[in-house]
């Protein structure tokens, strides 16, 4: 507890952690729910771009333990095409059925009795391919005689649109200085140790759907898979596993694949189950999406930002899958970052290749943006002969600007970027690390230091992904805003609480966390509240924005915890009150009891009251409902539409972040040394800090793993290279530098608790802040991760001699 | 990421696994520690009809002084020689290589004899066998020969061990006086597969100048290989030597290239990791006792 006598805001250990770590959580893999499964193993191409001549499938039909065969005609013929925002004649299936675009594609999909017979019989499917052209590099993609992925759309930019704020061309005249970066961002992803999994049944009379999975949402894709399957939202039960061994984002990705069980469940007349390998998950599953972009920022000569310039070339992959293009869009209402920029330009191009389509992944969106706005600054400090701390803190926007209603719409709701800038250079000793860079230069040593910033989106509106169309498209398609969470509190007659947040967490201790705020309200411990989850999406309250995205439990979800929490507290209270014969608002909770105010001793134990409810109802306070089931349903409401200038509250908190990388250069070997390491956030009142030092540290060895080591890499025909953990090179402890974490926390006044969302934290600033620091370190600006050893010696080496 | 059926051969002594080797030849593959076969098979990139386990053979795992070697069975897990006292006193170069194997998990599994037959280009054991100028006991039915580690690797996963012979054991000349030995890696991450990795053997005479010096590369070439320093008998055993020696080594090299790396700066890390090795072999050797 907090010395306030709180649960909210104390350090308390993990609710989910004992079953965890002795083994006894349940994952989607331990997951039987019903009889007679059989188990699917996927073929898929070799090839990135060919024509499907014919499939043969008879041999492996055929075999012994096989159930069944499907290929992407049967799908084809079964579903409808799976839509995005964007609207371009693509038919979108899980499975291919003519053509093939990208290495790893679905194209056969056997049943048997277990894993080890469908993939034997996979190599039995005999499949007829014409190899097309590959469409790998993405700036040749965007030609106009380019070969095509979709002839349909008639190019391979399947998305074009340009935004404009303020006066971007005027302030470009009247600066002093213009800096412009070139600049590649890496294909990575997320690799969770649990790869996705599903297990789907298709029943008749009536017909319908059930699919138990990982997935985590959003869960505005169960509209897309009810689409898919042509059956209505009832019609398709999707439950998640009790746990779910990580996500990062990228078990959205998964919803084709269910889409695809569910078919071939049907198809097949059995249950299905598919748990997705480790080989499929770095070819098949998803990614974030590689980047060919530039940025241009206009200074004054003090440094003073006065327009900037976002010119994105974004690589899709094979497919615009929804809810892509929500990548580009996520930051978009925040494109002035942390800083008071008015003059604002973003030109936004789509492009299909023949890669993996990309989706959600930890900082969807913001680790290629804030490398543009922020190795910008990086450089123009440089360029300006400006200290790289102090051009942030000439460009902050000030502490009584709060709430801040950004350019393109974003309203941010509190801050003090200054003190978080103060508070990262003080841990770093800041002036000390100049002076040792000094030194080191004179020996001769690449030293460098780099800094970024950015502001944390949390809680998305889900109207954002629609800047995708014109304000004109926008109006015809009717309205489209907010974004829900939801609660429901249960006392069963034992007087025992359930709390469900369908919350589908991946870790990141949500049990925890409402189970504070729960016993907060009731007068209870942690212990005493039980939490559920999961999702079914047949028996609880649940809406589009359900899942887990986008830091949106401590910005949108506790709300609803602690709205739920409150109706069952005036309830219990009500009730007690007529037994202790006083008014209800003379009623406390606390310690597991209802007691009068200022008489402790007058008192009811909670459980008695509480279960009264529920053996006498009739005891109840006249006109009162018995039971206790209470709901609660929220959605912030500056979370509108977008408007006609493209503006719009695309989040409802904006935490924030400074981080601060020192770096040491091995000319001999190009060996990068993150020697230091601090990161100061944001994140509103902290609900639970062990949660939050997790959550900044998990971060953090993503945002590293951009930077320095995880790519997925094809090669000019399209073969992914990146295909075993051997080749994906994840940060393992010992590559994890040591990290200084600070915090200067402003309460939010966007949420009940103060609390802001964060989660993607340093996953978004790391690959820039090392960035900077490798830029710095060498004197060349032209630095794109990962640093990798021989890329990066190869720069050095190409270090004007000076080695 | 199921393998493909084959049958499982439990061998439960030395003549029963030799037996197995005879029947099935090419068609078998030996499980030790299984920790490169096993992802193989599972990626059906290893498709053998038959697996021979020859875990349950316990006369394969010893550690013992012979002579002027040190004699390690084939199935010596990693971590033991990584424990031995014997090996630390008597083959540190080993004993200073195999904490770059991999990881302590995968040593706790993983073999000495399982790394050099498997013959991955830029392992740790098989290097250091090369560079200490080792030897491979390789036995089959009713016969046993001994093959020199430089004659041993023949290029990438490829040795000279025939289908039916099964390695039993590792003999490594034991250090002897005013020798010293170093070992230095580059990967990506620790406990990659190298880009490249060295091993430096030198002895020096009292006064100071290199009566043998040597250097082995591994994931340079196709295989480990031993760097010709022959013109550097008789040389200062200085730091200015140890560069130059590297130098002539990366100059000397043929280096692959792959995704990972380019030829000239696995050239570079010959180059840079050589000198560095070198300096510690001869700052070892100078500080031995005579």
């Amino acid at each position: 507890m907090t010395e306030g006598g709180r649960w909210v805001g104390a350090p308390v250990p993990r609710k989910e952690d004992e079953a965890l770590l002795t083994g006894h959580a349940r994952f989607i893999d331990d997951m039987e729910p019903v009889p007679g499964i059989r188990h699917a193993a996927l073929l898929r191409s070799p090839h990135a771009h060919a024509d499907i001549v014919s499939i043969d499938i008879s041999k492996a039909a055929a075999h012994p333990g096989v159930h069944g065969v499907v290929i992407g005609a049967d799908i084809a013929a079964a579903t409808a095409p799976i839509p995005s925002a964007v609207r371009v004649p693509i038919d979108y299936y899980p499975m291919a059925a003519d053509k093939v675009r990208y290495a790893g594609e679905p194209v056969a999909l056997v049943a048997a009795e277990d894993r080890y017979v469908a993939e034997d019989a996979l190599e039995l499917i005999e499949v007829d391919y014409r190899p097309l052209p590959p469409v790998i590099d993405l700036n040749a993609a965007i030609d106009d005689d380019s070969v095509l992925l979709h002839e349909a759309v008639g190019s391979n930019v399947v998305h074009h649109r340009s935004f404009r704020y303020g006066d971007p061309e005027a302030a470009f005249e009247e600066a002093d200085r213009v800096v412009r970066l070139d600049w590649t961002f890496p294909r990575y992803s997320s690799t969770p140790m649990e790869t996705y999994g599903a297990v789907a049944q298709f029943e008749p009379a009536p017909d319908r759907y059930t699919i138990w999975s990982n997935f985590q949402g959003p869960f505005i894709l169960h509209a897309l898979m009810c689409g898919a399957l042509r059956v209505p939202g009832n019609r398709l039960r999707l439950i998640t596993s009790p746990q779910s061994g990580g996500s990062f984002g990228i078990k959205q990705g998964m919803y084709p694949y269910m889409v695809l069980l569910a078919a071939a469940s049907r198809l097949l007349g059995a249950p299905l189950k598919w748990i997705e390998d480790r080989l499929e998950h770095l070819v098949g599953s998803s990614a974030a999406s590689n980047r060919e972009d530039a940025v241009e920022a206009a200074f004054r000569k003090d440094g003073t930002l006065i327009g900037i310039k976002f010119l994105n070339v974004v690589d899709v992959g094979a497919y615009i899958r929804a809810p892509e293009p929500a990548s580009i869009y996520r930051m978009h209402a925040a494109s002035n970052g942390a800083y008071r920029v008015d003059n604002i330009f973003v030109d936004n191009r789509l492009v299909t290749t023949n890669r993996l389509p990309i989706g959600l992944n930890r900082g969807y969106g913001g680790p290629q943006f804030f490398f543009a706005l922020e190795r910008a600054m990086d450089a123009g400090a440089r360029a300006l002969g400006i200290d790289i701390a102090e051009i942030r803190r000439r460009n902050f926007i000030p502490k009584d600007a709060f709430p801040y209603r950004a350019p393109a719409g974003a309203l941010y709701d509190a801050g003090d970027y200054e003190a978080g800038l103060d508070k990262a250079l003080d841990l770093a000793g800041y002036a000390e690390l100049c002076a040792e860079r000094g030194r080191a230069r004179e020996e001769g040593r690449l030293f460098g230091i780099g800094i970024a910033t950015a502001i944390e989106p949390s809680g998305s509106n889900m109207a954002y992904v629609t800047l995708a169309q014109t304000p004109e498209e926008r109006a015809r398609a009717g309205g489209r805003s907010g974004g829900l969470g939801t609660c429901t509190i249960s006392i069963d007659p034992s007087g025992a609480v359930t709390v469900k947040t369908v919350s589908t967490p991946a870790g990141q201790g949500h049990a925890t966390v409402a189970a504070q705020i729960v016993a907060d309200t009731l007068g209870l411990t942690p212990d005493d509240v039980d939490v559920v989850t999961e999702i079914d999406t047949l028996t609880g309250a649940w809406s589009l924005a359900s899942g887990n995205y986008a830091n949106r439990f401590s910005s949108v979800v506790v709300d609803a915890i602690g709205d739920a929490a409150r109706l069952v507290a005036d309830k219990v209270r009500a009730v007690a009150a007529e037994d202790l014969e006083v008014a209800p608002e003379d009623v406390e909770l606390a310690g597991g009891a209802a007691r009068v105010v200022g008489v402790p001793e007058k008192s009811l134990p909670f459980r008695r009251v509480a279960a009264k409810t529920h053996w006498h109802p009739a005891g109840l306070p006249e006109g009162m409902a018995p039971g206790i089931f209470e709901t609660a349903i929220v959605s912030p409401p500056e979370l509108g539409p977008p408007d006609g200038q493209d503006r719009v509250a695309s989040a409802v908190t904006f935490g924030f972040i400074c981080d601060l990388a020192a770096v040491e250069i091995d000319r001999g070997t190009g060996k990068v040394e993150v020697g230091k390491y601090v990161s100061v956030h944001d994140v509103g009142n902290v609900l639970n800090p062990l949660i939050v030092e997790g959550q900044i540290i998990g971060g953090f060895a993503h945002g590293v793993g951009g930077a320095l080591l995880e790519e997925m890499v094809y090669d000019d025909d399209g073969n992914p290279l990146s295909g075993t953990f051997a080749d994906y090179l994840c940060v393992t402890a010992p590559e994890m530098p040591a990290l200084t974490i600070g915090h200067v926390d402003t309460p939010s006044p966007q949420t009940a608790l103060g609390s802001k969302g964060m989660g993607d934290g340093c996953s978004m600033l790391a690959p820039t802040a090392i960035a900077n620091a490798v830029a710095d370190a060498l004197g060349r600006e032209d630095v794109d991760p990962p640093f990798t050893l021989n890329k990066v010696w190869d720069l050095a080496a190409d270090d004007g001699g000076a080695g | 990421m199921k393998p493909a059926p084959f049958e499982y051969c439990r061998a439960d002594t030395l003549d029963e696994a030799l037996d197995l080797m005879a029947e099935f030849g090419s068609d078998a593959s030996v499980l030790a520690g299984g920790m490169s076969l096993g992802p193989m098979l599972n990626m059906r990139l290893a498709r053998p009809a038959a697996v021979i386990d020859i875990n349950p053979i316990e006369s394969l795992s010893g550690i013992a002084a012979k002579d002027d070697t040190v004699e390690t069975g084939a199935l010596c897990r990693q971590v033991d020689a990584l424990g031995s006292s014997l090996i630390a006193g008597a083959v540190p170069l080993l004993a200073e290589a195999l904490p770059f194997v991999g990881h302590f998990q995968t040593r706790n599994r993983g073999t000495l004899g399982g790394s050099v037959c498997h013959a991955d280009p830029s392992a740790e054991i098989p290097l250091t066998l090369v560079a200490l100028g080792g030897g491979i006991v390789l036995e089959r039915k009713g016969q046993a020969r001994t093959v020199s580690a430089h004659d041993f690797f023949d290029g990438i996963f490829t040795t000279s061990r025939a289908p039916d012979e099964l390695v039993t054991a590792l003999r490594w000349p034991r250090r002897t006086a005013r020798t010293g030995h170093a070992f230095g890696e580059i990967a990506q991450r620790h406990g990659d597969f190298a880009i490249g990795a060295v091993a430096a053997a030198a002895a020096v005479t009292p006064d100071g100048s290199l009566s043998a010096v040597s250097l082995g590369l591994g994931g340079i070439e196709d295989r480990p290989v031993l760097a010709d320093l022959s013109d550097f008998a008789g040389a200062p055993a200085t730091p200015q030597t140890a560069a130059e020696a590297a130098r002539l080594a990366a100059e000397r090299a043929d280096p692959i290239e792959d995704p990972k790396a380019s030829a000239a700066y696995r050239r570079q890390l010959v180059r840079v990791l050589g000198a560095r090795v070198l300096e510690r072999a001869f700052e070892r050797a100078g500080a031995s006792p005579c």
